[in-house]
């Protein structure tokens, strides 16, 4: 193993712990401020993808895919909350996980319907093609280095909207006192809209991202939103500082694990074992993880107040 | 004189920088009726959390008939006889006032690791539960639903639950709370009987009943019992009447 | 004096034991197979509305069991077949009451493991552990490819049953509908003991059961490993049914549907869960034959329940649920 393998591992940790963050953001801010589990998040990601990967397909151009993905996923999403959603959030858990796994078949199927059976393919944008050399000389591609400092600027940005507007006051406000922000006079029924639409634009910037790594298909979100579950189980539901932690740990370990694993019991067993059971046991690492966290910390690494 | 059944001594509790309960020491004594009283805010609730385990002090014990029982869970110290209504009733909505106080009942039979019997067929269960509700005075309405039960009646099954549970003693949280004049007044005569059966640690914002059956009352200011004494002593405790009764005493 | 959900869950007993003996008679083996799918689909919804509808856990992760449950049989049929000793020496076997024990102790004791750390927890972490748990599990049976990793594990011949030909597909309908009954018989124990009162309660108000002395961690614990061994026994049986294990029986979808089911029968109603599954497989029938965009109108119909229609199919035939 050479220093520069390792360091393209880490790299490739932070860039999914990066898209983790975003769909995670928005799942816990949706949680925390309206109390709401959605598991359709992932459709959302979905959503994004495809408007990118169809918007720069028609135009040629990537960046106005992405413009397309932002503002599909989160019209999707204010859509998904005025007819339905709005209805679930005086509804119990059990309501909620249900009507929203209604809603990833009736996404799954109408993207299916609309798109047809095969994967779309999103190239990546000419400006953002070709590597950079790290330290130890490996060759690393731009574009992921591009996706983490993407990451890192929504993550930034969150933090200023959250901590700095008037917007991100009311939703500070909406997450510690519920009836509180209602008598204050701010339209909750609004606030929970835009929350909603934020987001799934959240989710679909991820999905639009990830769309140019890997095929663009239905089903693509299933797999991230369930890593994105474990990402603020970690954190601690509500929190986006947790969300943010809980996404790069997640990550990290994940990928180093997939990377490390079998090299370390390569030096116990045969290569042929080593590989096969350092690939099963990395599957299960994160999770393994989870549960030794939560055995600690029921709630998470940073509980927010209340749920 | 009689060793006390619950004894608190110096217990301590601080959220942050607040010190919730600050040094407090109490006991019960067999047959009375001891009252906390205390202004809103004087952190009553946290103590009455401590009591029953819910909250866990940061320092201090909690004896409940000799036995240290300040480090164990809820359902331990109901187990060893700690009996509590509620402030606000907390009864399990869908099951009848009967099958509420059965639950007490097998609890306190042992075990709830049977799986085939049915419980509506088990002598043993029903005839005590409905003995209970016989002495709270609600055998009439045995079938109804808690949920369905008005407010009164929830307090009433919240003591036949408790007195089902064979406590040694009762913690009870604003019994009085929500009850009309005539409602107090049956309550009030209950409860001074009640004290033969278990001593009865009292919260209670409604003086005519604490004036009525305590023995003995704990003004709680500020998380520090500021005054311990008879009914008269406390009438009379000056501090008590600048910090509880207010400037105009 | 029989109420109307007792004549229905009657109706519905005896229509999911007719329909197929009919079927049977006039050599429709598919319709067969289409209620043995149902038996077991009850079965499996039947062990999670131990822990979801008596005892308000809501489990994302039944799949877990119901995929090992799976396993269990692909695995000990593999080696009875093969003769490669599994563990110990045992070969494993092809007798269904034997896998059966296994899967339950298997699903069981995985069950017992996953409550213990998920039940510390409550509301939607609970639901995000389960299921969490139940993908480690899937991942597992991914990337180990002892057993087909992702291509699944056939089962060459169905597992056999003393005194009965498996490969009779009504024949083994009637085991399925017989572990069915079983199972519901159960379930109707149990909720009426002083087990059930304490599950029950706990569901209703937490604080209330601790407080006449009954710890609720170790009453769910308990429901929870024990509703794991009877989707288990459920997810053995289905892959009797395909002859065929992969890990799609452990998939999140699986554990979502396994959760429909019972909101479609109407949650913590005995017969929930077969009203659930017979909806279900005949919504999947109907309209998987009128469109290829089935799961599209199964999402309307499943969002429509949800929304407007809270008590499911039970709640329609047989009025709001009624509590001892």
């Amino acid at each position: 193993m050479t220093l520069a393998l390792a360091l393209e591992q880490l790299l490739n940790g932070l860039q999914l712990g990066v898209m983790l963050f975003l769909m995670a953001a928005g799942l816990t801010l949706i949680f925390g401020v309206m109390g709401l589990i959605n598991l359709a998040h992932g459709s959302l990601y979905m959503v994004g993808a495809f408007a990118c990967a169809a918007v720069a397909a028609a135009t040629g151009s990537f960046w106005l895919g992405l413009v397309a993905s932002l503002a599909c996923a989160a019209a999707a999403g204010a859509i998904v909350e005025l007819l339905v959603i709005r209805r679930l959030y005086d509804r119990d858990h059990l309501d909620q996980v249900l009507a929203t796994f209604a809603l990833i078949l009736m996404f799954s199927e109408g993207t299916r319907w609309l798109f047809g059976s095969f994967p779309l393919y999103l190239d990546i944008p000419p400006l953002l093609q070709g590597a950079v050399a790290l330290p130890g000389g490996a060759q690393y591609p731009v574009y992921r280095l591009a996706i983490i400092a993407a990451g890192a600027l929504v993550a930034f940005g969150l933090y200023l909207l959250i901590g700095k507007t008037r917007l991100g006051m009311r939703i500070r406000a909406g997450e510690s006192d519920r009836e509180m922000i209602g008598a204050l006079g701010v339209d909750i029924r609004t606030l929970y809209t835009v929350v909603f639409a934020l987001g799934a634009a959240l989710a679909g910037l991820a999905g639009a991202m990830v769309g140019a790594l890997q095929s663009v298909q239905v089903g693509m979100g299933e797999p991230v939103l369930i890593l994105a579950f474990v990402v603020i189980v970690i954190g601690g539901i509500g929190s986006i500082k947790g969300a943010l932690l809980g996404a790069l740990l997640v990550g990290v370990v994940d990928t180093m694990g997939r990377f490390l694993l079998p090299q370390m019991l390569a030096l116990f067993v045969p290569p042929s074992q080593a590989g096969l059971i350092g690939g099963a046991a990395a599957s299960m690492l994160i999770y393994v993880m989870m549960a030794i966290i939560l055995a600690m910390k029921p709630r998470g690494l940073f509980p927010a107040a209340h749920a | 004189m009689a060793e006390p059944v619950l004894e608190l001594s110096d217990i301590v509790k601080s959220f942050g920088a607040l010190r919730a309960t600050d040094h407090v020491s109490l006991d019960l004594k067999p047959g009375e009726i001891h009252a906390l009283i205390g202004p809103n805010g004087a952190g009553k609730s946290t103590l009455i959390h401590q009591i029953c385990g819910t909250l866990r002090q940061d320092s201090g014990t909690i004896r409940l008939a000799g036995r240290d029982i300040g480090h164990l869970g809820v359902a331990e110290r109901s187990r060893l006889g700690l009996g509590r209504t509620f402030q606000v009733s907390s009864l399990a909505p869908e099951f009848s006032a009967l099958r509420n106080v059965m639950l007490a009942v097998q609890a306190q039979q042992g075990s709830s690791f049977r799986f085939f019997k049915p419980v509506m067929r088990d002598a043993s269960l029903i005839d005590r539960s409905m003995a209970m509700l016989e002495r709270v005075g609600l055998q009439d309405r045995a079938r109804i639903p808690a949920a369905e039960l008005s407010h009164g009646e929830r307090r009433q099954l919240e003591i036949a639950i408790a007195l089902a549970l064979n406590s040694k003693a009762f913690l009870l949280d604003e019994p009085m709370a929500g009850m009309g004049p005539e409602g107090s007044k049956v309550l009030t005569g209950f409860l001074d009987t009640l004290r033969q059966e278990a001593p009865i640690l009292l919260v209670e914002h409604d003086m005519d009943a604490v004036f009525a059956l305590a023995d003995r009352i704990s003004v709680l200011v500020y998380g520090r019992v500021i005054a311990t004494g008879t009914v008269e002593e406390i009438r009379r405790d000056p501090a008590v009447r600048t910090a509880y009764l207010g400037d105009h005493a | 004096m029989l109420n109307r959900e007792t004549i229905a869950n009657l109706v519905l007993a005896a229509l999911l034991l007719a329909v197929p003996l009919a079927a049977n008679a006039f050599g429709q083996p598919f319709y067969v197979t289409l209620a043995t799918r149902v038996a077991i689909l009850a079965l499996a919804a039947a062990g999670l509305n131990l822990a979801l509808g008596l005892g308000g856990l809501v489990s994302f992760g039944h799949a877990a069991f119901f995929g090992l449950g799976g396993y269990a049989a692909g695995i000990l049929a593999t080696h009875a077949f093969s003769g490669d000793p599994l563990l110990f020496g045992w070969t494993g076997t092809n007798q269904m009451p034997v896998i059966w024990l296994v899967a339950m102790l298997v699903a069981g004791l995985v069950g017992l493991f996953i409550g213990l750390i998920s039940l510390r927890t409550s509301g939607v972490y609970f639901i995000m552990i389960t299921l969490a748990f139940a993908q480690m599990v899937y991942y597992f049976a991914i990337s180990w490819p002892a057993y087909g990793g992702e291509d699944g594990l056939s089962i060459l011949v169905r597992n056999q049953f003393p005194g009965v030909n498996t490969m009779k597909p009504v024949s083994f309908f009637l085991i399925c509908y017989g572990v069915l009954i079983t199972a519901l018989a159960f379930f109707v124990l149990v909720r009426a003991s002083r087990f059930g009162s304490a599950l029950q309660a706990a569901r209703q108000n937490e604080v209330r059961v601790a407080t006449v002395g009954i710890a609720p961690y170790r009453i769910r614990l308990t429901a929870f490993a024990v509703s794991a061994a009877i989707t288990g026994l459920a997810g053995a049986l289905f892959a009797d049914l395909n002859r065929f294990v992969s890990p799609s029986m452990l998939s999140w979808h699986m554990s979502g549907e396994l959760i429909v089911l019972i909101i479609l029968g109407g949650t913590g109603r005995l017969f929930g869960p077969l009203a659930g599954a017979a909806l279900f497989v005949v919504f999947e029938y109907v309209l998987g034959g009128l469109t290829e965009r089935w799961q599209f109108f199964l999402g309307l119909i499943l969002l429509g329940t949800v929304l407007f229609a809270r008590g499911g199919l039970l709640g329609l035939l047989a009025g709001k649920a009624r509590h001892g």
